[in-house]
C-alpha cells in the first residue's frame, strides 16, 4: 500500500514452542523457516523459533536481534495477546523499540490447541504470521497515556470478603466507601452458628471486624444503600449511590433499642432469620448490627401503611425518629472499585420431590444455622418446625442444587463442610442418629479431611448416593409421621427407605439474583453461570477485565470464609499498590479526527456513548477528546470522509492483517488456476 | 453434495471484539475445544470498528465466507457500539447480495467471554454452510478486488 513512501522496515518474526503446547500440533520449524523465506519480501529479516519466547531467555533473544539487526518491528507468534501482550511488548521497550511495534498474534489458543490436523494447524499458523508481519508494518510507536489515580475506593458489598477489604485499605491510609445494601454490614455470615472445621462461633469472630469497620475513620460506611450508576473509567470513577431513607436520623439515634421494643408490628424475618423468626417494623437485623441505628421498613410499618400509630416516635428519647425522611442520592468519586456482592441460596423449592415448602420438617441449611444460633429464634435449641420436638434422627442431604444438571453444574464447594458441621452440632446438642447423603465427599481445605475423620468417629453415618425424594408417605409401621429418604446406596448397590424426624438440605451458593444487571452497570463479563469473571483464572483471581474493578468473595464463585477474606485481603493489597502509583498508564488505543478531512457532517457525533466527539461550530469540524474516547472505533469505521484514524487499530494495519491472513490461500488458489 | 464441494475447505476471516468474542476464541482454546481450522481471526477492539470495507476486502481477497462476532446485545464493554455494528450488518448484506455474494457467506455471532463452546460450536456450523456453497472465486484476476481495493487508503480519499 504506502510501502513504498516508508522506508522498508525490518521485521523480526518469533514463532514460540510453549514446550509442546504448540510445537505438538503446529511445526513451527517450518513456519519460522517460511516466513524467514517467503515474507523476506514483507521485511522479514530474522525468523527464529524458540522453546519458550515468553522466558528471559526468550526475551533477551529478541532484545539482542534489536540490536544486531536493527529490527524496527517485532512480530511474535504464541500465545493470546491476553496473556503476554504485555510481556512481549516490555521486552522491546527493553530492547530500545517503542512497544507499539511489536504484534503478538495467537497460535495457541487459536490454532495448536484447537485444531489436530497438524498441516492444516501449521498451514493456518503461517497465514496468522503473515497477517501479523502486514499488520506490524503499518504500527506506529505510541506513548501511553498517563492518568492520576484517585485515592478513594467503592467496596460494593459488606460481607466478610468487603469488609476485610475494606480494613486493608482503610488501615494503609487510604479512604473507601463500603456500600451495603441491607441496614448493616456483615452478610450471611453473621447468620452462622459456627464455621468449619475449627467451630468458632461466627459472630465471635466477625462482629469485632465489623465495629472496626463502622468505628476506622478512614471508612465512610454507607449501609441501606445501592450503587446507582458508573461513569468514569480506571482512576477517575464517578459514582451515584442512593442512600434509602431509614425514618431515622442516624445524628440523634443512640441506637438504644426502645423504639423496637414498643413497636407493636411483627414481621417474619425472611432475610436474617430465614423465615424462621419474628422482627419489629422498626429493626435492627441483629443485637451487634453496625452501625446500630435501626430502620423503618416502610412497607410493614402501620404508620406508612394506614397513617396512624407513630409508637415509636412517642417512645423515643431523643426524637430520632423521621418519618419525612427521604432517599439521599450522592455521587463519590473513586479511583478503584471493589465488588464482593456475595451469594444468595439456592431455592430449594425448585427441586419438588425434596418437599422443602411442603413437609413442615425439611429445613435449609440458612434455617438450620438459625436454629443452632444461640441468638436465634429458637435460642440454640435444634427443634422441629413446633417448636418443641428435638429430633431423634437427621438427614443431611449434600449437593441440593449444585453438581446436578436440571440446576447448577457446578460445586457449590462449601456444602460438604457446611455438613459435616451440622452433623457435629445435632449430634452434639441432640444425640440423635444423623445420616450424611453424599455423592461425594469433598474436603480440600486445611484441617478439612481431619474433621471428616472426626466426624466419622463420632458415628455420623454417611450414605454414598444422591436422595431421590422425601417424602411423608409411610410404607410400613416404622414409617408412620416420618419422613423417609429414599435413596439408592451406591455402596452397597441397593434402594434404601431411610426414616427420620428432620431433614436439613445442604443447600448450593448461587450469585444473587440481580448479579447480571450489577455485572452491566459496572462494565465487567459474567459467565453464564452469573458469577463475575476474573481477569485470569490462575493468575489473576482478583481483578477484572476492565481496569479498576476488582472481585473478592462468592461473587467471583462459590468458596469458603477463608478464601473469601484471602480475597478480600488480594484486591486490598492490588488496589492499594494501583493507588500508591498514584497514576495509571492506559492503552494509547484512541481515535483522532484529522481537522484537514473532517467534512462536518457529524455523523460521528451521535455515534460516541461516552460523548468524546465534540463539534467545533466556528470551524465545522469534530475533535475528539482523548481523555474521554475509550477507543472501540466505531466513529472510525462510520465516518464517510476516512478522516477519523484509530491509534493501534488503524484502516491500514486491519487491511494489511486481512491481506496477510489470504496470502497464502491466494497463492495457492492463484497456482491452482494456472 | 458433489466430489468437488467435498474435499474445498472454505477460508473464513472472523472479525472478534476485544472483550467478549476474542476471549470466546480464547477460552475455546484453553479448553482445548476442537473446531475447523478453516477461520482465522482479526482482533477489534469493539464489533463497532468493523468497518464494511473490511468484508469486501476480506472476499476481495479470497475469503470464502466472514465472521462476524462481538458482545451479545446489552452487553457491549463500550456501552451499546454492537448495536451501531448490527445496522451496519444488515445493510452490508444487502449490498453483499447486490454484488453477488450470497448472505450466506457472511454470518453474524453474539459470544460472550464465557461461551467458548458456543463459538467453537457456530464456527464448525458455518464453515460447512460456507463449505457447502463452494468457493467463491472472487478475487484479484477477475476484476473485482481492484475495484474494491482502490478508495482502501485514506490518504486517497478527498477531503
Amino acid at each position: 500500500m504506502s510501502d513504498e513512501k516508508k522506508p522498508q522496515e525490518r521485521v523480526g518474526v518469533y514463532v514460540c514452542h510453549c514446550g509442546t503446547n504448540i510445537a505438538g500440533v503446529v511445526n513451527v520449524a517450518e513456519v519460522s523457516e517460511w516466513a524467514g523465506r517467503e515474507m523476506a519480501k514483507e521485511g522479514v529479516v530474522v525468523a527464529r523459533d524458540y522453546k519458550f519466547m515468553c522466558s528471559s531467555l526468550g526475551q533477551e533473544l529478541i532484545q539482542k536481534d534489536i540490536k544486531e539487526h536493527g529490527l524496527t518491528r517485532v512480530v511474535v507468534a504464541a500465545c493470546s495477546p491476553h496473556l503476554h501482550e504485555k510481556t512481549f511488548r516490555t521486552a522491546c521497550n527493553g530492547g530500545g523499540l517503542n512497544p507499539y511495534l511489536c504484534e503478538l498474534v495467537s497460535i495457541r489458543e487459536q490454532v495448536s490447541w484447537v485444531h489436530t490436523d497438524k498441516s492444516a494447524a501449521t498451514e493456518k499458523a503461517k497465514a496468522i504470521v503473515a497477517g501479523g508481519v502486514r499488520r506490524v508494518v503499518h504500527h506506529e510507536p505510541l506513548e501511553p497515556l498517563h492518568v492520576p489515580i484517585h485515592p478513594a475506593t467503592l467496596v460494593v458489598g459488606g460481607g466478610i470478603a468487603g469488609i476485610q477489604a475494606a480494613l486493608e485499605i482503610a488501615e494503609a491510609g487510604y479512604p473507601v466507601y463500603l456500600v451495603e445494601r441491607e441496614p448493616t454490614i456483615g452478610g450471611h455470615m453473621a447468620q452462622f452458628d459456627k464455621t468449619f472445621p475449627t467451630l468458632d462461633c461466627s459472630a465471635c469472630i466477625l462482629t469485632p471486624k465489623m465495629v472496626d469497620a463502622g468505628n476506622h475513620p478512614n471508612i465512610t460506611l454507607l449501609t441501606y444503600s445501592e450503587v446507582e450508576k458508573v461513569d468514569g473509567y480506571v482512576g477517575n470513577f464517578v459514582v451515584t449511590i442512593r442512600k434509602r431513607a431509614r425514618s431515622v436520623n442516624e445524628e440523634l439515634c443512640t441506637g438504644c433499642g426502645i423504639c423496637w421494643e414498643k413497636c407493636p408490628k411483627k414481621v417474619i424475618d425472611d432475610k436474617f432469620e430465614a423465615g424462621l423468626g419474628y422482627r419489629k417494623a422498626v429493626y435492627v437485623p441483629f443485637p451487634q448490627a453496625v452501625p446500630k441505628y435501626p430502620v423503618i421498613d416502610r412497607e410493614n410499618c402501620t404508620y406508612y401503611q394506614k397513617g396512624t400509630c407513630k409508637a415509636c416516635e412517642k417512645f423515643c428519647p431523643t426524637g430520632a425518629i423521621d418519618f419525612a425522611q427521604e432517599d439521599q442520592v450522592m455521587t463519590v468519586e473513586v479511583g478503584n472499585i471493589l465488588l464482593a456482592t456475595g451469594w444468595q441460596l439456592f431455592d430449594a423449592r425448585k427441586i419438588p420431590n425434596y418437599g422443602y415448602g411442603r413437609l413442615a420438617n425439611v429445613f435449609t441449611s440458612l434455617e438450620f444455622e438459625r436454629l443452632s444460633n444461640a441468638a436465634g429464634p429458637t435460642g440454640g435449641n435444634i427443634v422441629l418446625r413446633d417448636g418443641k420436638t428435638v429430633p431423634k434422627s437427621v438427614a443431611i442431604v449434600h449437593c441440593v442444587g449444585s453438581r446436578d444438571k436440571n440446576y447448577n453444574n457446578y460445586c457449590s464447594a462449601i456444602c460438604c463442610m457446611q455438613s459435616l458441621k451440622f452433623a457435629h452440632l445435632v449430634k452434639e446438642k441432640t444425640g440423635a442418629t444423623v445420616y450424611n447423603f453424599y455423592i461425594d465427599i469433598r474436603t480440600p481445605g486445611k484441617g478439612y479431611d481431619e474433621f471428616y475423620q472426626r466426624l466419622i468417629e463420632e458415628g455420623t453415618l454417611f450414605v454414598r448416593g444422591k436422595v431421590a425424594e422425601i417424602t411423608d408417605a409411610a410404607r410400613n409401621p416404622g414409617e408412620e409421621g416420618k419422613l423417609i429418604v429414599q435413596v439408592e446406596d451406591t455402596l452397597v448397590g441397593k434402594q434404601r427407605r431411610i426414616p427420620v424426624d428432620m431433614v436439613i438440605l445442604s443447600a448450593g451458593l448461587e450469585p444473587q439474583p440481580d448479579a447480571k444487571e450489577v455485572a452491566k452497570k459496572f462494565g465487567i463479563s459474567c459467565s453464564a453461570d452469573g458469577f463475575y469473571i476474573e481477569r485470569h483464572p490462575k493468575l489473576d483471581p482478583v481483578a477484572t477485565m476492565t481496569e479498576g474493578i476488582y472481585l473478592a468473595g462468592c461473587v467471583q464463585g462459590p468458596k469458603d470464609i477463608p478464601s473469601s477474606v484471602a480475597q478480600g485481603a488480594a484486591a486490598a493489597a492490588r488496589i492499594v499498590g494501583k493507588i500508591q502509583q498514584k497514576e495509571i498508564a492506559l492503552e494509547p488505543v484512541r481515535a483522532t479526527v484529522n481537522q484537514e478531512q473532517c467534512s462536518g457532517c457529524r455523523i460521528c457525533n451521535n455515534l460516541c456513548p461516552f460523548n468524546a466527539i465534540l463539534f467545533h461550530e466556528d470551524r465545522m469540524v469534530s475533535e475528539v477528546n482523548p481523555a474521554l474516547c475509550q477507543g472501540c472505533g466505531t466513529c472510525v469505521a462510520a465516518c464517510p470522509a476516512g478522516a477519523i484514524s484509530g491509534t493501534g487499530f488503524s484502516n491500514e494495519q486491519i487491511l494489511s492483517q486481512i491481506e496477510g491472513l489470504l496470502m497464502l490461500n491466494l497463492s495457492s488458489k492463484e497456482a491452482a488456476a494456472a | 453434495m458433489s466430489e468437488e464441494t467435498k474435499s474445498f475447505e472454505p477460508t473464513i476471516i472472523g472479525f472478534t471484539c476485544n472483550w467478549c468474542s476474542y476471549r470466546a476464541a480464547d477460552m475455546a482454546g484453553t479448553a482445548r475445544m476442537k473446531y475447523a481450522p478453516n477461520v482465522r481471526l482479526i482482533r477489534l477492539m469493539c464489533s463497532g470498528r468493523l468497518d464494511p470495507t473490511f468484508v469486501f476486502k476480506a472476499f476481495a481477497n479470497g475469503a470464502d465466507g466472514v465472521l462476524v462476532s462481538g458482545c451479545h446485545p446489552g452487553d457491549c464493554h463500550y456501552i451499546n457500539q454492537n448495536y451501531k455494528m448490527l445496522r451496519r450488518f444488515h445493510l452490508m448484506k444487502r449490498v453483499l447480495a447486490q454484488m453477488g455474494i450470497e448472505p450466506e457467506r457472511i454470518k453474524l455471532l453474539w459470544a460472550s467471554a464465557a461461551e467458548g463452546a458456543i463459538f467453537a460450536e457456530e464456527v464448525n456450523k458455518f464453515v460447512e454452510q460456507v463449505r457447502a456453497l463452494g468457493p467463491l472465486n472472487w478475487h484479484p484476476g477477475n476484476g473485482a478486488a481492484s475495484t474494491v481495493h482502490t478508495p482502501m487508503s485514506a490518504e486517497e480519499v478527498p477531503a
